[in-house]
């Protein structure tokens, strides 16, 4: 039976078991491979997407409950990584293997859109279920005060 | 002549490079063929413009990268040394990953070793490709080549008036005879432009979009995607299996048994269920009803390991240093120090999980990997497909973490199994259980340390003995050669001065697998080494940063004890310089808050020199590390930033085998099984880190692993510090903080 949604603000459907979790329906389905299979348990956040806005696992997430909602992943958040989050992220070199940065961006975005700016708290808070094996966390911790100052209306003021 | 038993990781990566093929089969030839072969290849004068650097007519420069980019910057750091040396401007150039091809590239990437060992080869092959510009310039001018010059990517005739770009001269210019590499002349490093710039990451917009390919992200048309069910325990066997239930869940296409596969590519063998997609892998797999024959190991567990290290250690060991007489020192000693150390097992853990795609067809194979030895699975799918290895195209990928996981090609061997057996092209990827329980561990290891002081405080006797499950004894079961100095890394020529060293090694058996896990034997004897001498400064009641400096006492070159003939000797000037900064940039000696203090620990591991001061508060049981101030000397830094950032990576690999990591094992299997009971640091543990790189006129040196073993000995001497509780086993556990 068809799944209907929204996915990067185009409509999208797809016809594929119910239980299946909207990460392999993106994975494997759609081939939009930027949202990353890490733990399948939720416990590492690499698979992170927005539902409706909201940061959420999607590997434990099955494409039954999403239909109708609103979906984004790293690919649709911006065109050409233009995202203050994602300019951060290039401006403090962020990234080492990369592999679990879609789901940090991801998570992070989320935290900007309910905390414009963010205390170390916040941040240890709204990040603590991204897992980098990297160890990228002090750059991570930088790159978010830098997008929230690099948001309109704010001062660019070095975090 | 060294025999191919000798398989230390150094010699691996090098024989690796040219007999990949053979080591899956076994190590019985003689290495020299290995060795000599790579030797020839490394002799072999290629043509820069087939090999290294690519110019389009549009004046764009596209720099291959030969070894894999696994997070350690590779990526950045090498097209960096051949740009420098090419003239050309940063920003017009693009990187791109080599095809696997042993007679041209050292592929393998590990050891630490890719800036030291393409430093020079690089050099020249840049410079090489430079001057048969430079040449063909002068020939379309009718000039003296003294009168051209390289620069921003193009060459420069008189006053400006004349310049033609790299991408105007390129097609003559790779026809002219390759300069000698001996004699081709290198810049004068004082006119470098690129090398020693903070240089950002090249493929970080690609890691901030979410378009970087790792290896899960190959998509092949037809591609099934396959899960195995391996034995839970080591070295058991699949007796017999029903696929009916796995069959039945929809998707799956088909369920096969495949074999393991002994020494060299070490596989688990199991069933292997294909799908149309990874869930129904997934899925099919958990409903395969499996019947093991667990075999011999199934009796093994962390506490018969336990009981196994502590009867060896009740034994003296086979002798592997003794200067002088440590025994009648130490058994004359009205006060000696003594302590044991013990470590488990720990899993790599990369974020990615293992996977690999492979397309085998009659006369060619070609696979998309995630590796960190292309070369090796190029031979281990040749063999599995009876092609010739030059028929097995392999495109190597970026890695979701290496760490050394990835230098194995267990998880190649697989996916040429079941590719062959399906004749389409497959992904065999891992879940987070298989990877988590089907790894190449850090050896578990116990060590009993005793130390003696004279009157006047100096280190009369040093005496170490170990027990471990041994990396070496993995990979050469034959025992032909002598694992036991590479089991103790630098432990085995530390820079303290003593007259009596003794050093003793007792091999423990065990089913677990073993290898590289970053920085190998030196994340625990970094630990052994700095946490010893700690006790014994608290012995002499002297500053640990002083008591260290005066038992290295004066400049002197140490030979590598583990590998002489290498000469690459431990210069303890340059300890005593990143001890020093360290000190001075934490403030070594200034007040703390109550309840926190500091520790300090130095090392030399991969030819580089790294210290660190931690600074840690311990309250209630747990332990908060606040602050962790490194120095570093690599040599010459060609890209100080990824420096730091791979410094600042080593600190939390290095703390999550203090803080968290485990792997313990119960009826042969390994107990954890995902980052539930495996736990990683996250950015909450996170300490403010900061790395003073110094900026060395030396040969570049490692920096993916160095930066580790200093952490956690520099974390557990702080905790001293603060609390009094030495930590002598890790993890570090609540109940040893009481």
């Amino acid at each position: 039976m068809a799944i209907s949604f929204t996915l990067n603000g185009k409509p999208q459907s797809v016809d594929v078991s119910p239980d299946m979790p909207l990460l392999w329906v993106l994975r494997d389905t759609l081939n939009m491979t930027g949202t990353k299979f890490g733990c399948g348990m939720a416990l590492c956040g690499a698979c992170t997407v927005h539902i409706n806005g909201e940061a959420t696992r999607s590997c434990i997430t099955t494409i039954s409950s999403v239909a109708g909602k609103k979906i984004t992943t790293i690919e649709g958040l911006s065109a050409g990584g233009s995202h203050p989050v994602q300019q951060a992220w290039m401006e403090e070199d962020v990234p080492q293997c990369g592999y679990c940065q879609s789901g940090q961006i991801m998570s992070a975005v989320a935290l900007l859109s309910k905390k414009p700016n963010p205390t170390d708290a916040d941040i240890d808070d709204a990040m603590s279920g991204n897992i980098c094996r990297c160890g990228t966390y002090q750059r991570i911790r930088k790159a978010i005060h830098r997008a929230a100052s690099m948001q309109p209306g704010k001062a660019k003021s070095a975090a | 002549m060294e025999t191919a038993s000798v398989i230390n990781r150094r010699n691996f990566l090098k024989k690796s490079a040219a007999g990949g093929v053979a080591l899956v089969i076994g190590f019985h030839l003689r290495s020299s063929t290995f060795a000599d072969q790579a030797q020839e290849q490394e002799k072999k004068p290629v043509n820069p413009f087939d090999a290294w650097v690519r110019v389009t007519p549009d004046n764009r420069v596209t720099l291959i990268l030969g070894k894999s980019e696994m997070g350690q910057g590779i990526m950045t750091a090498l097209p960096m040394i051949l740009a420098e040396e090419l003239c050309v401007d940063w920003r017009q150039v693009k990187v791109e990953q080599a095809p696997t091809n042993p007679k041209i590239y050292d592929h393998g990437t590990g050891g630490s070793g890719s800036v030291s060992g393409s430093w020079l080869p690089l050099r020249r092959a840049g410079a090489s490709a430079r001057e048969m510009l430079v040449s063909a310039a002068a020939q379309r001018w009718n000039a003296s080549r003294d009168t051209c010059k390289a620069q921003d990517g193009g060459v420069l005739h008189g006053a400006r008036k004349n310049f033609l770009t790299y991408g105007e001269l390129v097609e003559d210019a790779a026809k002219l005879p390759i300069p000698d590499f001996n004699t081709v002349p290198l810049k004068n490093p004082d006119d470098f432009t690129i090398v020693g710039r903070d240089t950002r990451r090249f493929e970080s917009r690609d890691k901030a979009t979410g378009a970087a390919k790792f290896g899960l992200d190959s998509r092949v048309p037809g591609m099934l995607y396959a899960v195995i069910a391996r034995c839970p325990v080591f070295g058991g066997k699949v007796k017999s299996f029903d696929a009916a239930k796995a069959k039945a869940v929809p998707g799956v296409r088909d369920v096969f048994a495949i074999d393991p596969v002994g020494q060299g590519a070490f596989t688990a063998g199991g069933v292997a269920v294909l799908a149309e997609n990874s869930w129904a892998a997934m899925q099919g797999c958990k409903a395969l009803q499996i019947t093991w024959d667990e075999g011999s190991a199934a009796s093994e567990s962390s506490d018969s390991l336990r009981k196994q290290f502590l009867d060896n250690a009740t034994k003296p060991g086979k002798i592997v240093r003794n200067d002088g007489d440590a025994d009648t020192a130490l058994s004359g000693a009205a006060k000696k120090t003594e302590a044991t150390y013990e470590f488990p097992f720990a899993a790599h853990a990369t974020m990615e999980p293992m996977n690999c795609a492979v397309y085998i067809q009659a006369d060619h194979a070609e696979a998309w990997i995630p590796t960190q030895a292309p070369q090796w699975a190029q031979g281990v799918i040749a063999q599995t497909a009876k092609l010739p290895p030059e028929k097995v195209i392999v495109h190597t990928t970026l890695m979701g973490g290496g760490f050394g996981r990835r230098y194995q090609a267990d998880f190649v061997m697989e996916a040429a199994q079941v590719a062959k057996a399906a004749g389409k092209p497959v992904m065999v990827l891992w879940t987070r259980e298989d990877d988590m329980q089907h790894d190449f561990y850090r050896p578990a290891s116990y060590h009993k340390l005793s130390g003696v002081l004279d009157a006047q405080g100096n280190l009369a006797a040093w005496k170490h003995f170990q027990t471990s499950t041994s990396i070496e004894a993995m990979w050469n079961p034959k025992g032909e050669e002598t694992p036991e100095k590479s089991e103790f890394a630098t432990a085995a020529f530390i820079p303290y001065q003593t007259p009596n060293y003794r050093i003793e090694y007792a091999l423990a058996k065990s089913s677990v697998p073993r290898a590289w896990w970053r920085s190998v034997e030196h994340s625990t004897s970094g630990f052994v080494v700095e946490s010893f001498v700690d006790e014994l400064a608290k012995a002499a009641d002297a500053d640990p940063l002083e008591f260290r400096l005066r038992l290295i006492g004066d400049d002197r070159r140490i030979p590598d004890f583990t590998n002489p003939k290498e000469n690459k000797p431990l210069n303890t000037a340059r300890l005593k310089g990143v001890l020093r900064l360290a000190a001075e940039k934490a403030g070594w000696g200034k007040p703390l808050p109550k309840g926190v203090a500091r520790g300090i620990a130095g090392y030399y591991s991969f030819e580089s020199y790294t210290a660190a001061v931690a600074e840690v508060g311990v309250k209630n049981g747990g332990v908060k590390v606040h602050r962790l101030v490194y120095a570093v000397d690599c040599g010459r830094p060609i890209n100080a930033e990824g420096i730091r950032a791979q410094v600042e990576s080593a600190a939390i690999y290095g703390l999550s085998a203090a803080l968290h990591d485990a792997i313990t094992i119960q009826g042969g299997r390994v107990e954890q099984s995902n980052f539930h009971d495996y736990q990683m640091p996250r950015i909450s543990e996170t300490p403010k880190t900061e790395v003073h790189v110094i900026m060395s006129k030396e040969e570049p040196t490692g920096i993916g692993e160095p930066g580790l073993p200093v952490v956690v000995p520099a974390v557990c001497n702080a905790i001293f510090a603060a609390s009094g509780k030495r930590i002598h086993r890790l993890p570090i556990r609540a109940e040893d903080l009481a």
